[in-house]
């Protein structure tokens, strides 16, 4: 079976032992639901400590066969990790034990079935970092599509349909771009491995239209402006517990499959288009965090800011050089961990104060002191202080980007004084603003509400610090890029 | 013909289509001398017997070797068999379907129409001759107009009926008309004759005649297995009809109607030397049956996004799933046989499950509005999520078999030639559109709430029926090669190119 397998299929140990409970009894079914997320974190820090001691961790199963020898496409099962999809699978499951914290805490009405349908969600994110095959990245890939159709339209806020459909035909048509390129893929190369398909020789033209193909079904899910409404429709609409996954680990496969895919199996043709795509970074960099600064709501601020932050992955990736793709890699984790936590915080404010608008929460200070001060610390860590996690990515990245787009670069830094403006203002407002919170009866983070902060917090400094602890994974993945551009 | 030719056929090869025949006759004659006292629901059990025995001596038959019955006009080649296997599934799922819920208890003749229906499509996957191929079109055509209007106190069901007897007769007379055409031409009914003839008339101002004869019988076809142009009388007939019925007409007369295509126009026309050099007549036709396949896939999700009627949405989506059939038809490979095979026999299963279900509410609420899914999941959970695996699968989502269904088309449609890549991207955006009423079913389960907090109880063959679909919609999904491992190991004699038996 191996590891992988057992890593991606854990959460269905939740989802069995779930269905088994009754739905009179909520309070077990909760403790069932964050025992059971635990299961692959245990897996993924396996498979982490395999990885490190050098074990061969792939599995390669036959699975399908279509049509007859000699005119036979053979689909297998395969799954295996590099340095970088591992510290994501890492991510995913910490980050749904974080939000299956929260979600016992916030949500309210059917609950068994939102945690059946969060771990359904999971095993598609892990499998989608696990395969190692296009076919069962893209059935992995789809299978989180109904989930998240149904946990947004169920439990989300008042336009919770339109978002849920918003999201299922932004992401249907992505994968349906995407599905193209796999058969195209496969018919070409006649495998759909991932090796395969990079060390197959395809012409220019063909490797530069399945590019851009590429370009624009991974630009829906990271997003890429425009292709980015139905995710600000999301983060607004949906349940804070489940965009602190979304924005966490589901945009991430963006980044992912541009890494993995884009650069992974078109080096040269990604290297004739690096300037387009350094120029979308930089929109993306500016637009959303122009966009952020007039935002009177919180959660569609933290939605365009993760706009302007996904520019800066991009901007990484265009430099396609070892600091740039590094500092993407490490963009990627870091503001996954930075979104989930502003979500958490945002859900919990939301929950005390009924709010989210920016200037009914003044005075959160007073009211909230630790609440303010944590989202404060993770405002810091957004902007790039030094010390936390942010910083790292971001200087890592414009080290690449200025090597060998200097102007670009040059444009980019004005979004990160952009950066640090919409959020100081935001901050400003909601800890030192006029107070207009009613002081009495509202309780600061407390109890179980601790343990989603103090793991996120803690990961963000820990990597603020130590980043070796982070670059010691990835810099498998960065060279193994790196040797095929330069080759 | 005296009695020792008549005896020195090996009539094995008919086996299937005699138990059918018998049981059906047995069944009419049950039907008229029974007494009104024994409920006519019994006889479904006979016709389940007849179709398992049919199906186990089809089975018996795969592996044989391709043999000729009846001065070749009668023909047993692998096709035919792996086809017929489809044709008796539909044809038992459909039986499970209309088990439960029998309530004139002196009604027995839908279970011989639908065992006639069956031996027509039989019929039509082993012709070898236009006359057989004929006869076996109009069993089964007939055999379907009295089916819609059995219904016969229902306003609906005979506007039904006479709906399809009047559409179904014109087509039929294209299709003949065209018959005419390849008869004209040739001087002879025998595929195998036609096929050595028409070589020689290409290039010959008879061309346009034979131009003529593929257009007339194409349309005609397209009737069956309602593309455009003559896919109107889809959703009108399906709503009127009974459920049953119009699982059947969607389920098995569909797979008939691609049989028969694929009978005539490869052996006829797919080695055929085309109207251009370097190219088969299939493939000089290939634009037009793309562009009608294009039109089929576009119109059915377009016109299903504004239905409420739930009998109507699945008429579109029927239309709109024989445009994704047609694609493999368009774009010939080695794979298309065992592309339409396999998303036949899903097709089957996601259809007649979908319907099912929507039989069971009809039963519940008598109504047939999409209201009648809104708060299933509250009412009954197994319901709704067996409901939710046959919409995904309708829709193509990964896991179920749908979408290997339409994944094994898009590769078939791709792999010798990157030319229709434009069909493809439309077949995929048509899937996505698609999304919309899908997922609006969807919507009524899980986001709906339902005034009426009644349990639904399920007879327990619709509760079998169900969950054989579903079953085998995931286990195909997830294994598809349990399917096409079975059609890989039997039919690998058959391909493209070694279909056209005729041609030595």
């Amino acid at each position: 079976m191996g590891w992988l397998t057992l890593l991606v299929f854990s959460p269905i140990v939740g989802i069995v032992l779930l269905l088994l409970v009754p739905s009179t009894q909520a309070k077990l079914q909760k403790r069932i639901a964050v025992i059971c997320s635990i299961l692959p974190l245990i897996m993924s820090i396996i498979v982490y400590q395999q990885f490190h001691s050098g074990a061969d961790l792939s599995i390669r199963v036959p699975w399908i066969s279509f049509g007859q020898y000699p005119f036979s496409f053979f689909v297998e099962y395969e799954l295996g990790v590099s340095g970088f999809s591992l510290v994501l699978l890492l991510l995913t499951a910490v980050l749904m034990i974080v939000s299956m914290v929260t979600a016992t805490m916030q949500i309210k009405k059917g609950w068994k079935q939102y945690a059946l349908l969060t771990l359904l969600l999971e095993i598609g994110i892990l499998g989608v970092f696990a395969s190692q095959n296009l076919i069962l990245f893209f059935i992995f890939f789809e299978l989180t599509l109904v989930p998240m159709f149904l946990l947004i339209g169920k439990w989300g806020g008042m336009e919770k349909e339109r978002a849920a459909y918003s999201y299922l035909l932004y992401n249907g048509i992505g994968s349906a771009i995407l599905l193209i390129v796999i058969i195209v893929l496969f018919a070409n190369v006649g495998s759909t491995n991932y090796e395969a398909i990079a060390n197959a020789s395809l012409s220019t033209e063909l490797s530069m239209g399945l590019l851009i193909s590429l370009l624009i079904a991974f630009g829906v899910k990271l997003p890429i402006v425009p292709l980015h409404t139905w995710m600000v429709r999301v983060h607004v609409q949906a349940p804070p517990a489940l965009v602190m996954i979304h924005a966490g680990v589901l945009l991430k496969i963006g980044a992912y499959g541009l890494m993995q895919f884009g650069i992974g199996f078109f080096p040269a043709s990604f290297q004739d288009i690096a300037p387009v795509v350094a120029i979308l970074g930089l929109v993306n960099l500016l637009y959303g965090a122009c966009i952020a600064f007039v935002q009177k709501e919180l959660r569609s601020l933290f939605a365009y800011s993760s706009i302007s932050h996904m520019g800066i992955v991009l901007l990484g990736i265009a430099a396609m050089n070892e600091a740039g793709l590094q500092g993407a890699m490490f963009q990627t984790i870091s503001h996954g961990l930075i979104a989930a936590l502003v979500f958490f915080l945002i859900g919990v404010v939301k929950e005390k104060t009924e709010t989210t608008y920016i200037t009914r929460l003044g005075g959160l200070s007073r009211t909230m002191p630790l609440t303010a001060g944590v989202l404060l610390a993770v405002g810091l860590a957004s902007l790039g202080l030094p010390g936390m996690s942010g910083f790292v990515s971001e200087f890592m990245t414009f080290l690449g980007i200025f090597e060998s787009m200097p102007v670009i670069a040059a444009i980019g830094t004005i979004g990160i004084i952009l950066t640090a403006a919409y959020i100081l203002r935001a901050v400003m407002d909601i800890t030192f603003g006029k107070e207009v919170l009613a002081q009495q009866g509202i309780a600061d983070l407390q109890g179980k509400e601790w343990i989603p902060v103090s793991i996120m917090l803690g990961l963000i400094l820990l990597i603020g610090v130590f980043p070796t602890s982070l670059t010691h994974s990835i810099q498998t993945s960065v060279e193994a890029i790196v040797l095929r551009i330069g080759g | 013909m005296d009695m020792e030719t008549l005896l020195a056929y090996d009539w094995g090869i008919m086996a299937p289509e005699f138990t059918i025949v018998i049981i059906a006759t047995l069944l009419s004659l049950l039907d008229l001398f029974l007494p009104h006292s024994f409920h006519r629901k019994w006889l479904s059990v006979f016709a389940g017997v007849g179709i398992l025995v049919a199906f186990v001596f089809t089975l018996s038959q795969l592996g044989q070797e391709a043999d000729m019955i009846l001065y070749d006009t009668y023909r047993l080649d692998l096709f035919a068999t792996s086809f017929k296997l489809l044709l008796l599934i539909g044809a038992g799922l459909v039986l499970g379907l209309s088990a439960s819920y029998h309530r004139k208890r002196e009604q027995g003749e839908f279970y011989y129409l639908l065992l006639t229906a069956l031996l027509g499509a039989m019929m039509m996957a082993s012709s070898a001759d236009l006359i057989t191929l004929f006869v076996g079109l109009e069993l089964l055509s007939i055999s379907s107009y009295i089916l819609a209007g059995i219904d016969k106190q229902s306003l609906k069901s005979n506007e039904s009926a006479m709906k399809y007897v009047i559409n179904g007769g014109m087509a039929t007379a294209i299709t003949l008309f065209g018959f005419s055409y390849l008869y004209g031409l040739t001087g002879s009914t025998q595929l195998t004759t036609i096929s050595e003839i028409l070589p020689s008339l290409i290039r010959t101002p008879a061309q346009g005649l034979l131009i003529m004869a593929f257009i007339m019988t194409f349309v005609g076809l397209a009737f069956k297995i309602s593309t455009v142009p003559f896919h109107m009388w889809t959703p009108d007939v399906y709503e009127g009809a009974p459920i049953p019925v119009t699982a059947f007409l969607s389920v098995v007369s569909k797979a008939a109607g691609f049989i028969i295509l694929l009978r005539v126009f490869l052996t006829l026309f797919g080695t055929l030397e085309g109207l251009r050099l370097n190219e088969t007549f299939m493939q000089s036709m290939a634009l037009w049956i793309g562009v009608l396949a294009a039109l089929t896939m576009i119109l059915g999700n377009i016109l299903a996004l504004r239905q409420h009627n739930m009998k109507r949405l699945f008429a579109y989506s029927s239309v709109a799933h024989a445009g994704y059939l047609l694609v493999p038809v368009v774009a010939l490979s080695t794979l298309t046989l065992e592309n339409i095979w396999f998303y036949l026999l899903v097709y089957m299963f996601m259809t007649v499950g979908g319907l099912a279900i929507i039989y069971v509410l009809y039963e519940k609420h008598g109504t047939l509005d999409l209201e009648m899914f809104s708060g299933l999941y509250k009412r009954s959970p197994a319901l709704a999520i067996l409901m939710t695996i046959f919409i995904l699968s309708l829709a193509g989502i990964p896991g179920t078999a749908g979408f290997i269904g339409k994944l094994n088309i898009i590769l078939g449609a791709l792999s010798t030639d990157p030319a229709p890549i434009v069909l493809v991207s439309i077949m995929i955006a048509a899937t996505v559109l698609s999304y919309v009423f899908y997922f609006g079913i969807l919507v009524q389960i899980y986001f709906r709430s339902n005034p009426f907090q009644v349990t639904i109880k399920v007879p327990i063959v619709m509760k079998t029926t169900l969950w054989i679909c579903a079953i085998a919609i995931i286990g195909l999904g997830i294994l598809p090669n349990l399917a096409l491992d079975f059609y890989h190991h039997y039919v690998d004699l058959i391909n493209v190119t070694e279909m056209l038996w005729m041609r030595g």
